[in-house]
């Protein structure tokens, strides 16, 4: 037998479904796609979330970058709000560099908190800095500044000119892809020395594979002590290391600066109860340089 | 003897061709970064300096071919690998302060490191096809045949150097290797023309 169903029946019954599907909330919707000379980028929205990805051929595309349109302000990811905990090395950095732009979430938040800092982002895909101005408030000024550059040339440059940093944000590795240049022990020296003598430097890396190991030997071969902020949910860990003989937490933290990191959803005394000095890698794993940088071989 | 000996090198040459270009990239991306401006420079230059080999190479194959000169050319693509291996970092930090755009910065850098090296690399298809041709009839053949070795090698070292090669050795160790491999290669067919010099007399005598 089979089974037809008139056109005039049909139709209207398509067109609801889709009228449905479309105010439906649930239902993430998609409001910009661009290929850029990177990548294929993805701007959607779902439940007052806006968030861009950058598109590949797994099923479920990882955000790089969201906000939350009800309050902007808030940090949406764990991981951006554990970079933060970087406040309690140094509460007051004069100047901050952030390699990877993202939505310009860190910038923003920057700004919201320490206006007196001048914060340059590097960022190497023009198309990505167009979106976060277009969809996710991101703001230049004077202090937000942003470079489109590869990061090692913009910090190899920035050693030439003897500028220096007092925090430097390494947020440019995504877990599926990493600029293997951007995870040796020659592009940390050169961090590393980029830095003020107690400047700290905060990096967003992942934990699922071989690479784990390697990656933080790597961090260990050029910092003398490595503090590990693990998320509790995804495989996300924020390394924090200084330029400097121990790295130790400030005790007693400005409370104006608690107070003020709340409206950004981030609790800080909670953080820095989580960061961790243990090593639970193997020490033996060889780290990686400029010579041997099979990074994305190894993160399998 | 001779035409396996020379197909072989070919091969040899087509693998080192490839591995030293991907590893190429791999030593520029610390000062100009891993974009697609950076391929497009040492692509560019393999191309350029593989176009002047071939002119080259062809050029000097008009007078007295033999499996000793086409030795030869191994043997110089060796050495001009080794002030490369050497001086690989003095040359691009130089560039790096020079030029401050990093699409001129890898080009030149490129230039100064890689044209030499892959130029006389590039001499040895051409001079091949010499040594192997028989007849005009043939030579369409002898050509192709050729090229499908020498490209079946660039493939293989392709293959070989960007899945496992950087995974086994450090970027010097696979420049070391690519240049002591033509050095070999070299050394193996002047043995092969000698033995085949010292054939000919005894056959004569």
């Amino acid at each position: 037998m089979s089974l037809y169903y008139p056109k005039f029946i049909m139709f209207p019954c398509f067109v609801a479904l889709n009228l449905l599907l479309l105010a439906n909330p649930l239902v993430a919707k998609t409001l910009h796609k661009e290929k850029s000379l990177y990548r294929n980028i993805v701007i959607s929205e779902k439940l007052q979330q806006r968030c861009l990805h950058f598109e590949s051929r797994k099923k479920a595309i990882a955000s790089q970058a969201c906000i939350n349109l009800k309050n902007p302000d808030e940090l949406v990811f764990q991981y951006t709000r554990s970079i933060m905990a970087g406040l309690a090395y140094n509460s007051n950095p004069k100047r901050i560099l952030i390699i990877g732009l993202g939505g310009g979430s860190l910038p923003n938040a920057f700004a919201k908190i320490l206006p007196q800092t001048e914060v340059i982002s590097v960022e190497i895909d023009p198309a990505v800095r167009k979106l976060a101005k277009q969809y996710f408030f991101y703001n230049e000024s004077d202090k937000i500044k942003s470079v489109i550059q590869d990061g090692r040339v913009y910090v190899k440059r920035a050693l030439k000119q003897k500028q220096t940093f007092d925090w430097i944000i390494l947020d440019a590795f995504n877990g599926e892809y990493i600029p293997e240049h951007l995870l040796t022990v020659e592009f940390l020296t050169e961090v590393k020395n980029l830095l003020n003598k107690g400047g700290i430097v905060s990096a967003n890396t992942f934990t699922g594979s071989q690479l784990y190991h390697h990656e933080s030997t790597t961090y260990q071969k050029v910092f003398p002590e490595l503090r590990i902020l693990k998320s509790s949910t995804k495989g996300n860990r924020i390394i924090f290391a200084c330029h400097c003989h121990a790295i130790d937490v400030k005790l007693g933290f400005d409370s104006e600066l608690v107070e003020q990191l709340k409206v950004l959803n981030v609790n800080l005394p909670n953080l820095v109860s989580r960061i961790s000095a243990a090593v639970d890698w193997d020490v033996s794993a060889k780290p990686l340089t400029d010579q041997f940088s099979p990074a994305n071989l190894l993160n399998r | 003897m001779k035409k396996t000996v020379v197909l072989c090198l070919a091969f040899i040459a087509g693998f080192c061709i490839m591995s030293f270009e991907l590893i190429g990239g791999r030593l520029l991306a610390p000062y100009f970064g891993s974009s697609v401006y950076v391929w497009g420079s040492i692509i560019t230059v393999f191309m350029l300096a593989l176009s002047l080999g071939y002119l080259i190479g062809g050029r000097y194959s008009l007078n007295n071919a033999s499996l000793t000169r086409f030795a030869g050319i191994f043997i110089a693509a060796s050495v001009s690998m080794l002030p490369m291996i050497a001086g690989s970092e003095m040359v691009m930090d130089w560039v790096f302060s020079m030029l401050e755009d990093p699409r001129y910065g890898s080009l030149f850098a490129s230039s100064l490191l890689f044209l030499l090296p892959t130029a006389i690399m590039g001499m040895i298809a051409p001079y091949a096809v010499r040594i192997l041709t028989e007849s005009t009839y043939s030579s369409g053949q002898t050509a192709g045949f050729l090229y499908f070795v020498s490209t079946l090698g660039s493939a293989i070292g392709t293959i070989m150097t960007s899945f496992y090669l950087v995974l086994w050795l450090e970027i010097d160790e696979v420049f070391w290797l690519v240049s002591g491999l033509m050095f070999c290669a070299g050394v193996f067919a002047l043995l092969v023309s000698f033995t085949e010099d010292k054939m000919t007399l005894s056959h004569t005598a």
